[in-house]
């Protein structure tokens, strides 16, 4: 017996009777409240400093996933709304944020830092009711997140001499980016404090379904006393994107979101001076070795697909198990999925909450059916899910194949496909054969396999012995049709400076 | 008199000179007598798509040898380069008619060579960094390679865009398939031979001389090519790597500068921020416990 063997013989033998507990155990429901929280019926953009109604005369309808509830409505900016955008970008540029040391432009995105602490249980509400994540991760994930993010990079404004070595900074000037739904104000965080504290200006446009924190802070930009139009918020749709994107007086464009509309991106900018960051779509290998310490493995891999409902564009959605620990790991997932709380996103005991949106919903189901159909074996939890809403249970495929399509395209939900290997070399293959290359993580307890193993993923990111961890000191961004470009750290100041 | 024995000049692919599987040739003019100076290879898809696989099938061997070694073998290009100064610059001057500015140009091209094979255990030390998470993890983020490179060398001069460009690109690790200059070709593929005896390995480097308008879109359009670089102002150009080049999310550099004599300028044509255009970062978190 090798050492692994005797290691799993040894889990096998002190494997615990699964326990039953029937009803006993179940969870008192333990709400958040929203009383305090004030969510306005309507509204409008934020551009100038100001909040204006859109030129577009229309409004759309932001619903809470958990509950298809309507919470309120939301101006639609169109070409028209976009233009007063930038403009008032380009005033605010030239005018005010261009001259203004870098000392005092720090002090205004601390300002907002500490006021977006301030009412952080507030921001975590709204998120979780927008976007129907759990309110444990809006909590203690991406409002936290988003305040350091700020803190971070306020620390930057006037230091950024000391950036890179050599060479000084010059700011790009007027910074179009647009985000995606899966971390509402986390994204607005890491693409308006690095361009802030750079010394550009923006226009930002939240995804349709997902608008809300990035207008409440708003609310805090303007409270903060930034001068007028150094952060425009536009809410809409595709074209309202479109329109920031391909907007002539924009000289950045920073996009997180699908490779699909990023490739449509990168075509759109083609030829003009427009510099380009993007953060696309991902299909995250996982790799566990034989010698992983196993329970924190299982739950590296349940966080790795299951946080934010596999929302993630850097979710573990592709697990590679050494095929030695495949049945143990099997067995030890399926157990996991069953103990997993689904349902209102408010409840703080709950771990995955609401699907996006019914669109969203629509496409993991089908991807779910082709995984079905290609023969690969489907596990789910036998959770109840809430009548309304949308939603769906904590799934995995075994039996899956390099060359089905659940091992090769993003889902974007709680499904994640086990694959199996048997030397690190394949593992590396395996893990490597993707178009993607956003991140990646190795499970064992041996230091050096860590090393040499992430040394050979072509990914952005690498967890090893854990999963989905982010900070605003560690640059986050991929390799391949990932995108290119990075958010976070030293490294995330380059998108958003020339260097002289 | 001794008759001269003329050079037939070849494609460089895979480490090895092949002629173009094309056939087809282009020819240079002396530009004093305006006659043909030499006969050229004149690249085809299928050139490009050989040098491409070559590329390819070098990146793990060359991406995985140790800084010091890379440095090793960019000293050794520049060590080659140096004994065969005469040469390079006798062939230059046939082609620009400037004996004087290809000496410069031969002396400098060599000096940079040796200037970016001390970069090759250094940069990481400018370009990466440790980072302070606030979580028990040792983070880091360091520099590899984009993958295959496509360059697009400049058309100014003959050899120093090329070695400007090949120097940071494989400094970092990267192997390259570079589209020599059309108007001066001859110096990129006997630069070829510098290489060829320089300890490169096969296909880390390849050459293709032929014309631009006619290899750039299936160099754009590639999906096995990681990256391109153009220097030059060319925006039609431009747009058209950026949007062939978005089929499989390429990393388009572009950059307008150097321009003419700039090339020769060590302010202007060389940095450790020319080998940050040919990296990816790649950020590990690894774990602190017991």
């Amino acid at each position: 017996m090798t050492t692994a063997e005797k290691k799993i013989a040894r889990l096998e033998v002190v494997e615990p009777k699964r326990l039953e507990f029937g009803k006993k155990w179940d969870y008192a429901p333990a709400p958040e409240s929203t009383e305090h929280i004030k969510i306005q019926s309507r509204y409008e953009l934020f551009i100038g400093g100001k909040f204006v109604s859109p030129k577009s005369g229309n409004y759309f309808k932001s619903i809470n996933p958990a509950t298809e509830e309507i919470l309120t409505e939301v101006a639609e900016a169109n070409e028209a709304d976009v233009n007063l955008a930038v403009k008032a970008a380009r005033t605010a540029y030239e005018k005010y944020w261009s001259k203004l040391p870098g000392s005092e432009r720090a002090k205004y995105i601390f300002r907002i830092a500490r006021q977006l602490q301030e009412k952080a249980r507030e921001f975590a509400i709204i998120e979780t009711m927008d976007g129907g994540k759990p309110i444990k991760e809006s909590r203690d994930v991406d409002i936290p997140l988003a305040v350091a993010h700020f803190f971070y990079y306020a620390g930057w404004a006037d230091k950024l001499d000391y950036a890179f070595p050599g060479r000084k900074t010059r700011p790009l000037g007027v910074a179009g980016q647009v985000i995606p739904w899966n971390f509402p104000l986390l994204m607005a965080a890491w693409k308006i404090a690095p361009a802030l504290a750079c010394g550009n200006t923006v226009v930002l446009k939240p995804a349709e379904t997902t608008p809300l924190t990035a207008l409440h802070l708003a609310q805090i930009i303007q409270e903060a006393d930034l001068p007028p139009g150094v952060v425009n918020i536009v809410t809409g749709f595709g074209k309202t994107g479109a329109a920031i994107v391909n907007h002539p007086d924009v000289d950045k464009v920073a996009f997180t979101g699908s490779t699909e509309v990023g490739k449509i991106i990168q075509r759109a900018v083609a030829g003009t001076k427009k510099k380009l960051t993007l953060e696309l779509g991902g299909k995250a290998a996982n790799i566990v070795f034989d010698d992983a310490p196993i329970d924190q493995a299982i739950e590296g891999i349940i966080n790795g697909i299951y946080f934010n409902q596999g929302h993630v564009c850097c979710a573990g959605s592709r697990l590679l198990v050494q095929e030695s620990i495949l049945d143990l790991v099997v067995r030890k997932l399926k157990d996991r999925i069953q103990t997993l709380r689904v349902g209102d996103p408010l409840d703080k005991n709950t771990d995955i909450g609401a699907i996006n949106s019914s669109d969203q919903l629509k496409k993991i189901k089908e991807l779910v059916q082709i995984g079905i159909d290609e023969g690969c074996k489907i596990h789910q939890s036998t959770c109840k899910l809430p009548e309304r809403g949308f939603w769906f249970p904590p799934t995995f495929f075994t039996g899956v194949a390099q060359s089905n399509r659940i091992a090769q395209e993003e889902i974007f939900g709680p499904v994640l496909s086990i694959l199996t290997f048997r030397t690190p070399e394949e593992a590396v293959e395996k893990a490597n054969n993707t178009a993607y290359g956003l991140s990646a993580g190795v499970w064992t307890d041996k230091g050096s396999k860590i090393f040499k193993i992430s040394s050979q993923l072509k990914a952005g990111v690498i967890w090893a012995n854990t999963f989905n961890k982010f900070d605003p000191s560690s640059p986050f961004g991929g390799y391949k049709e990932s995108g290119f470009g990075r958010e976070g750290g030293l490294q995330g100041l380059m998108p958003y400076v020339q260097l002289i | 008199m001794r008759a001269e024995i003329l050079k037939t000049y070849k494609l460089f692919i895979n480490g090895q000179f092949p002629r173009s599987e094309s056939g087809r040739y282009f020819q240079i003019p002396n530009p004093k007598t305006k006659k043909p100076l030499a006969n050229v290879s004149q690249a085809s898809r299928k050139d490009l798509r050989d040098a491409v696989q070559a590329a390819r099938k070098a990146l793990p061997g060359w991406s995985s040898k140790t800084a010091y070694n890379r440095g090793q073998i960019l000293y050794r290009m520049a060590e080659v380069l140096e004994s065969r100064k005469p040469e390079f610059i006798d062939e230059i001057s046939k082609m620009t008619g400037n004996p004087k500015k290809a000496e410069k140009e031969v002396l400098t091209a060599i000096d940079r060579l040796v200037w970016y094979a001390g970069w090759s255990d250094k940069y990481q030390q400018i370009l990466g960094t440790v980072n302070p998470v606030a979580l028990p993890y040792f983070n880091f983020t360091l520099p590899e390679p984009q993958g295959v490179v496509g360059i697009l060398v400049a058309d100014e001069l003959s050899l120093i865009p090329l070695v400007s460009k090949l120097a940071p690109a494989m400094v970092a690790g990267n192997t390259l398939v570079m589209i020599a200059s059309e108007k001066f070709p001859l110096s990129a593929i006997t630069f070829a031979e510098v290489i060829a005896t320089s300890d490169v390995p096969a296909g880390v480097v390849n050459i293709l001389t032929g014309f631009k308008n006619e290899l750039i879109p299936h160099l754009a359009k590639h999906m096995d090519v990681n990256a391109v670089n153009y220097t030059g102002t060319d925006q039609a150009l431009v747009k058209l790597l950026q949007e062939e080049g978005s089929a499989n999310v390429k990393r388009i550099i572009a950059h307008p500068e150097p321009k003419g004599e700039a090339w020769l300028d060590n302010q202007k044509a060389q940095s450790p921020y020319w080998i940050n255009s040919f990296v990816e970062m790649k950020t590990t978190w690894h774990p602190i416990g017991v």
